[in-house]
């Protein structure tokens, strides 16, 4: 710190010049001039997308520059939820593996965090081991599950049979189908929550405890009574980050079952791909957008409220 | 007094032994499938195919030198690395302006504009940006997939380093104020030297996301700019005839970021979370 200090103290080269030229307004408005950029590049590739979406939701238009949008107003939305049975087969895809994958993770999530918040040998690598399925890229380890989960020479369905567990088709079986993209996405994203909840432990004040043990707390009564409170909003947080991510997700099912078999794992996500960049249905795709930006934003307040009701 | 008192088993031998025990077998199976992933880009596609699956077998390099001999390889690595680094350059010239003008000067409002970046998937952009892309003839171009990845890479780099810059004290660049440095002349000289390391963990954290982006490339680029992980995906169409090259496509991709994720470590989970844990 010291030497870096002591650099600081050379004069600049361009001092200032006060009065003169342009110079003087710009350094007067700077902060702007530091955000500008990033403001007007977000502007460019958000709000505009955000409005052309709204916009286009509105028509009926197979992407072809030959023939121009035509207005349907607000029929894609009636068709949507008049019962279109894809889109309603995507709403109870995604709310299943979101909310089950969520549910498992933040509890898994949890209890590994208070596992591992103590000294060991190997803390280091341990953390760096848990990091690994979150950044591992997902296309190569979407291909590595699958074929882990293939019903005929896959390790899991080797893992199945040692533990005599009845023979499992895995992503082949539409009723298996979203247990195992769930047990794929936890083995994924327990380790982020883990690692974020860890965090806070260790920002927790060890004198609590001491008094809680000195008045008789069992360690877990101290668990539920004071870790469990006090962490509570790094979790919610964690919950909500996860969250986000998780209707997000897209390379893992993709690559692992293109929403299949059938579209028995045909997410949100995955419903609107097809249909903008299979079927070409761009107004049709872009209502689902609007939709599906909307059901972000509920599960978000949902998860805030959480916070909130904390605080 | 028995030492730590977070959690059970404490400090007793038995206790302990336990733990060890329950942490190799948590790490066992988070670290399981990429074990499995290079374990198996060694066998032969007939070895892999085997049921139960081989533990013992005489390794091969030919699944690594059949990928590495296929003609596009080297031009998709380059992609994925031009992509990347542009990226990350552009991504680094305006992310890191504005985290020093959120942290310095508020603007908390572009703040949260920048997180709603985040929360939006990454499909409801690729709807109106493929229209507009194909009309500007953005498609299957470096500076087009350029553009989408700044995406990913500004909102993450200006989270990260608003936190490194709310650190730098303000004494500092008060002082070169009074020797007379412009504002912009503080925040070249004085806040950037200081935040370098944050600066390092930001760019690898961006690099890693846009190495293993797909769903971007997958759409918006064609044959000439295709990435990586587009290239692994199409060899899932060979499952039946290489698996042994899925495997060792699968091993290669992912080699540069288990690197990148050893150098930066701990800042990995501060960046995923955009800053909000300082873990």
């Amino acid at each position: 710190m010291a030497s870096r200090t002591a650099k600081t103290r050379e004069r600049p080269k361009e001092p200032g010049l006060p009065g003169i030229g342009l110079g003087p307004w710009v350094d007067r408005h700077i902060s702007w001039f530091f955000v500008l950029p990033a403001v007007l590049f977000l502007g460019a590739v958000l709000a505009f997308p955000v409005i052309y979406t709204g916009g286009l939701s509105l028509f009926r238009w197979s992407g072809a520059a030959a023939t121009p949008p035509a207005w349907v107003g607000l029929g894609n939305y009636a068709d949507v939820f008049a019962g279109d049975p894809g889109f309603r087969n995507a709403i109870w895809v995604t709310a299943y593996f979101t909310g089950v994958s969520l549910l498992i993770e933040v509890c898994l999530g949890v209890g590994l965090a208070q596992l591992l918040n103590r000294e060991f040998l190997g803390k280091g690598i341990a953390r760096t081991l848990l990091i690994l399925p979150v950044a591992g890229t997902p296309v190569a380890l979407a291909l590595i599950w699958r074929h882990m989960y293939n019903p005929s020479n896959g390790i899991f369905t080797w893992f199945a049979e040692i533990l005599r567990l009845p023979p499992q088709r895995w992503l082949a079986d539409a009723a298996t189908v979203i247990p195992s993209l769930i047990f794929f996405d936890v083995w994924q994203w327990t380790p982020l929550i883990m690692l974020i909840t860890l965090a806070g432990l260790v920002s927790l004040p060890a004198d609590i405890y001491e008094a809680a043990q000195i008045d008789g707390a069992s360690p877990w009564q101290s668990f539920w009574r004071i870790t469990l409170p006090l962490v509570r909003p790094t979790v919610v947080a964690a919950a909500m980050l996860r969250f986000m991510d998780s209707v997000k997700t897209f390379d893992q099912i993709y690559v692992s079952t293109q929403g299949g078999p059938g579209i028995a794992s045909q997410t949100l996500n995955l419903y609107v791909f097809d249909q903008a960049f299979q079927y070409l249905h761009f107004g049709y795709a872009s209502s689902l957008l609007v939709v599906l930006f909307f059901v972000i934003l509920a599960g978000n307040l949902v998860l805030a409220s959480l916070r909130r009701g904390q605080a | 007094m028995t030492g730590k008192l977070t959690g059970p088993g404490r400090g007793r031998r038995g206790g302990r032994a336990a733990f060890y025990c329950a942490l190799f077998l948590v790490l066992a199976v988070f670290v399981f499938p990429f074990f499995w992933m290079a374990f198996n880009s060694f066998k032969t596609h007939e070895k892999i195919l085997e049921y139960p699956p081989a533990f013992v077998f005489t390794p091969t390099l030919d699944n690594f030198k059949n990928v590495l001999l296929q003609s596009q390889v080297g031009q998709y690595t380059l992609n994925s690395v031009l992509i990347a680094f542009g990226s990350l350059g552009v991504g680094m010239a305006l992310g890191l302006p504005a985290a020093y003008g959120i942290a310095r000067y508020g603007h908390r409002m572009l703040a949260l504009g920048i997180l709603v970046c985040r929360m939006i998937p990454g499909i409801s952009f690729l709807v109106p940006w493929f229209i507009v892309f194909r009309a500007l003839g953005l498609l299957d171009t470096y500076t087009g997939l350029v553009i989408a990845h700044m995406v990913i890479t500004v909102p993450l780099i200006t989270w990260i380093m608003i936190g490194f810059f709310e650190e730098v004290p303000v004494e500092l660049e008060e002082a070169a104020r009074i020797d007379g440095c412009s504002r912009a002349g503080v925040f070249l000289r004085i806040a950037l030297p200081l935040v370098r390391p944050g600066l390092v963990s930001a760019a690898i954290l961006a690099l890693i996301f846009t190495w293993n982006s797909f769903l971007f490339p997958l759409i918006l680029a064609g044959v000439k700019t295709k990435t990586l992980p587009v290239l692994v995906y199409s060899f899932m169409t060979f499952d039946y005839l290489d698996l042994g090259g899925v495997y060792a496509a699968s091993t290669l991709v992912t080699l540069p970021v288990i690197i990148m994720v050893l150098l930066v470590q701990r800042q990995f989970i501060r960046g995923l979370t955009l800053g909000g844990v300082k873990g």
